[in-house]
Order: C-alpha cells, then structure tokens, then sequence
C-alpha cells in the first residue's frame, strides 16, 4: 500500500506492504511516521475535531487519541448531542467514545462570537 | 497613551511578537479587533498545529490559547475589540468602543494577518448570487455558529483552507460534489490531500476550473470546464454541476493596507532579516508580510519582528550595513530581501520555489562561492522551504538558487 503520512506537514510518501507475518513500512523519516503506516494498514485512525453550539458560547473539541476513520461520522453524532454544562477547556466531555478507548476534550471556549 | 511597542494583531504572530518584545524590556500594547486573542486560530478547530513550535500537537483553539496565557501573565496591556485605522510616524490611531485614541510609540509591529481572495478578484463569471462564500467565511459559520452553507458543495481551489472545509462539511452531511483547481497541483499540504480528500472519496480535478455560476437569486449550480496551458478554459469540455453553494479558496492576500505609501514594495513588503520595512520603526511578521503554511512560521516570524521592534524602541538595536537577497528564476521570491550584515550568529531564508523538484539542491550563493548548500528530497510551489545561512560568510550580495 501507498499512502501519505499525516503525522506532520512533511507530508512523507510511505510504502507499506506485509512482508511474512511483518508489516514494513518505508518512507517514513521518523519512529511516528512508521506507526502510522502500521496504523493505516490495519486500522486507519483520524483524530476527529468538531464544534457544538449553546445558547451562550460555543465549545471546540476533540478526541483525544485518533479513532477508527469508519467511526467518524458516528461519533459526530454522539458529540452532537452533549448537554449545555459549564465546560472549561481540557475538560472531558465523553469518556470512551463508541469504546474507541478516545475521550472527547474541550479544546475552545468561545463566548459571545 | 504612550508606549514603546504597539503590536497590531492579535494572532499568532502578534502574540509572540508582542511576547519577545516583552522580554527585551519594553512595554507593550497589544491590539485585536475581536473581542479575544488568537485570531484566525479560534475558527481552525482541526488538529495539526505546533508539532514545530510546541513540539506538540494541537488544534487551533489550543495553539492559540497557550500563547494567549503567556500574554495575559506578562505586563503586556492587550485592547481588545478595537480596530487600528491610521499608522503614521511614532503613532497610530485605534478606534475603541469608547471612541478614537491616539497611541504615541517608538516602533510598530504589523501582524494583521490576510484576507482571502474574492469572487472578484478571480473574476468568477455569472450573477452575484447567494451561496458563493469564500472558505474562511464558512468555517466560520460552522465552527462558531454551527451554521451550513447549503446541502450541496462545490469548492474552487485546493489551498489548504479549501482542503480542511472539504473534510469538515462533509462530516457535517454536507455533499462536497467537486473540487476543482486551476494549476495541475494543489497548493496545499498533501496530507490534506490524504486525510481531507482521499479519505472521504470527493473527487479534486487538477486543470479544471469554473467557467461561470449559475441561479436565479441563490447559486443552482455550476459550469466547470478543463483549462488548456495558459490557464484558459476549453470551452467544448465544459459540464454542468447542480449545487447550492461555492466556496472559494483561491488564495490569501496580505492585509498591508496600514502601511505609510512610502514604505518599499516589490512583490511583498521589502523587509531585513529583523522584520524591519524601509520605514525606520516598522515591523512585520506573519501573514501580513507573506504567506506562511504553518501557523508556527508565522510565530516564529512574530518572535523575530518582535524581538528587534523591542530594542528598537529601547534603544539598542545596533545598526549594520546591509546586503540584498537576489534570487533565480526557479525561486518565486525569498523572504527576506535584505540582511544585516551582523558578525556572528545565524538566520533564515525563506523561500518558495516556481515549480516542482524532485532531489535538488537549496543554495546561497556569496559571488561565485556557496556560501550554503540543503538538499531537498522534494520541493514543491506549495510548501514553503527554508535554509540556514550564517553571517559571518556573508561578504557581499546574496543570490538563492536551485540545482544540483
């Protein structure tokens, strides 16, 4: 497999491919860039960011640690539906979404926008 | 209101100007016409920031954020909500809520920042219908007021800005039918590409543009057609799109329209290695003064411009003959023009190149010697590349070049 890493604004062109029971990765110019070929070619992940807006401020998040890329829309949803609560940011708005093992964070707070 | 160092600008490169200009002993007044720090971070709510300068990463909001802390514990005086109309010598005018100030200062720091390329300005055909925003705009909408520009999308050019919105409307159920972009390449990041584009199967046509928007008050949809070599549509490959909205991430422009008419220009404001303009006092950092990819150039930038706007106005800023950059035809411009001629110590070139490479040489050339040398596995008109030049080498002109 082909693909870009997304690790960083480098940008490197990673080859992956199975070699026996191993996953290679080549390509990639630092140890972040090889777990994430191994990550892409087992279980692609993203780290999902979003906004939800109450009546008196508006809160950017998070999650924590990248989930499964199929999972994304799903987990929008379920973000989507979180109760007006005095949030402050790095506060965990859900814990263990969809059983990702990722928490949903405050990243912003943003009052009258 | 007197003070040493007026920062105009309260983004990234304006916190940490203002921050360094701090630390050298000034005293400092910080204005932003929002009513909180952070500027155009607070609507980049994607991750991807400060792997550079945080050695972390982060999203917008939280970038944004950490700089601002480090404002509100120094002495800097932050005004907010107010809105710089005049910069003239030693002095600027701002418009606050309670009305007009003049502020008296010894050295300025611009760090406005850009704003985005319009419908006009690429001469977009068709009626100026609703549903045609420019990407920015319509981050904003979403982020902030968590409002949708229409059902269905079609965005024009492949910047960066562009890229995330594809991504972040899609999640939002918004159908991104097309992106469409003029060059044969997107001037954006490529993992965009990847994780904004690929990922969610929307279709990017490289030498395609739009020939006009269509509608009747609201955009119904949109002719696009492939583009020949001079970037001229070829009209008998022209199709119709039906959507409900355009947005447009055609580029940014520098907002330097503070600057006094005699300040030097070429392709950009004319700026030394310390950020200065020809205009003794001024400096410039972030967008304002080019086009940066990364939030944390622009705060690097902003460290710079800062840190020399601060001695400046304390004083003690040594001066120095000065060498220009001159450059090859395969580089679009360098960044900066002018440096000082210091004796020891080390700065940046930025710059960006006219076309691809693929395993080429950055060099800076002193006469006939190089003077540095930086192999690139890869360059792109897109991304912007730096080299390392130190000035003890520096005996005369400098010319940047790319090759082997």
């Amino acid at each position: 497999m082909e693909t870009v890493c997304i690790c960083c604004p480098i940008g490197c062109r990673l080859k992956v491919e199975k070699v026996k029971d191993e996953i290679v990765v080549t390509g990639n110019t630092c140890p972040r860039g090889k777990e994430y070929g191994i990550s892409e070619f087992t279980l692609p992940k993203r780290v999902l960011t979003t906004s939800v807006v109450f009546n008196s401020f508006t809160l950017t998040l998070k999650t924590n640690i990248a989930i499964d890329k199929k999972l994304q829309k799903s987990a929008l949803m379920q973000i989507k539906n979180i109760k007006e609560k005095d949030y402050n940011i790095g506060d965990v708005v859900i814990e263990n979404i969809l059983e990702t093992g990722a928490n949903v964070v405050v990243t912003g707070k943003l009052k009258n926008v | 209101m007197k003070t040493d160092v007026v920062v105009i600008g309260g983004g990234p490169a304006g916190m940490s100007a203002s921050l360094e200009a701090s630390k050298q002993g000034a005293s400092v007044v910080l204005i932003d016409v929002e009513s909180r720090l952070g500027g155009i971070l607070n609507q980049c709510i994607h991750n991807g920031f400060g792997l550079k300068h945080f050695k972390e990463e982060l999203t917008g909001p939280e970038f944004a954020e950490r700089l601002a802390q480090k404002v509100y514990q120094s002495n800097i005086t932050v005004m907010l909500n107010s809105y710089v109309n005049y910069v003239g010598k030693n002095k600027v005018f701002v418009i606050t809520p309670n009305g007009q100030e003049e502020i008296e200062c010894k050295s300025i720091v611009l760090s406005c920042g850009a704003r985005e390329r319009t419908a006009g300005e690429i001469y977009l055909k068709g009626k100026r219908l609703a549903g045609v925003y420019t990407a920015g705009t319509v981050q904003k909408m979403i982020n902030f007021y968590g409002k949708l520009p229409g059902k269905n999308a079609v965005i024009l050019g492949s910047g960066d800005i562009g890229l995330i919105m594809a991504r972040r409307l899609t999640l939002e159920g918004v159908k991104v039918k097309s992106i469409f972009e003029i060059m044969g390449h997107s001037s954006g990041l490529r993992r965009n590409i990847r994780q904004c584009v690929e990922d969610f199967e929307i279709p990017l046509l490289y030498n395609h543009t739009i020939t006009r928007v269509v509608g009747d008050e609201r955009v119904e949809g949109v002719y696009f057609a492939e583009v020949d070599e001079n970037k001229n549509p070829k009209l008998e490959t022209e199709k119709f799109l039906k959507c409900d909205c355009v947005l447009l991430s055609v580029g940014l422009v520098p907002e330097n329209s503070l600057l006094p008419d005699e300040t030097k220009r070429e392709k950009f404001v004319v700026v030394d290695d310390e950020r200065q303009t020809s205009v003794d006092g001024i400096f410039m950092s972030g967008n304002v003064l080019h086009i940066h990819d990364l939030a944390d150039n622009a705060t690097e930038e902003g460290e710079i411009a800062g840190k020399f706007a601060g001695l400046y106005a304390i004083e003690k800023l040594k001066r120095y003959d000065k060498v220009k950059v001159y450059f090859s035809n395969k580089v679009s411009y360098c960044m900066p023009q002018l440096v000082n001629k210091k004796e020891d110590g080390k700065f940046t070139i930025y710059l960006r190149a006219n076309d691809n490479f693929l395993k080429k040489y950055i060099k800076v050339k002193c006469g006939d010697v190089d003077i540095c040398k930086k192999f690139c596995i890869g360059i792109t008109t897109g991304e912007m590349q730096e080299v390392e030049v130190e000035y003890s080498k520096i005996q005369g002109d400098l010319f940047v070049d790319i090759g082997d």
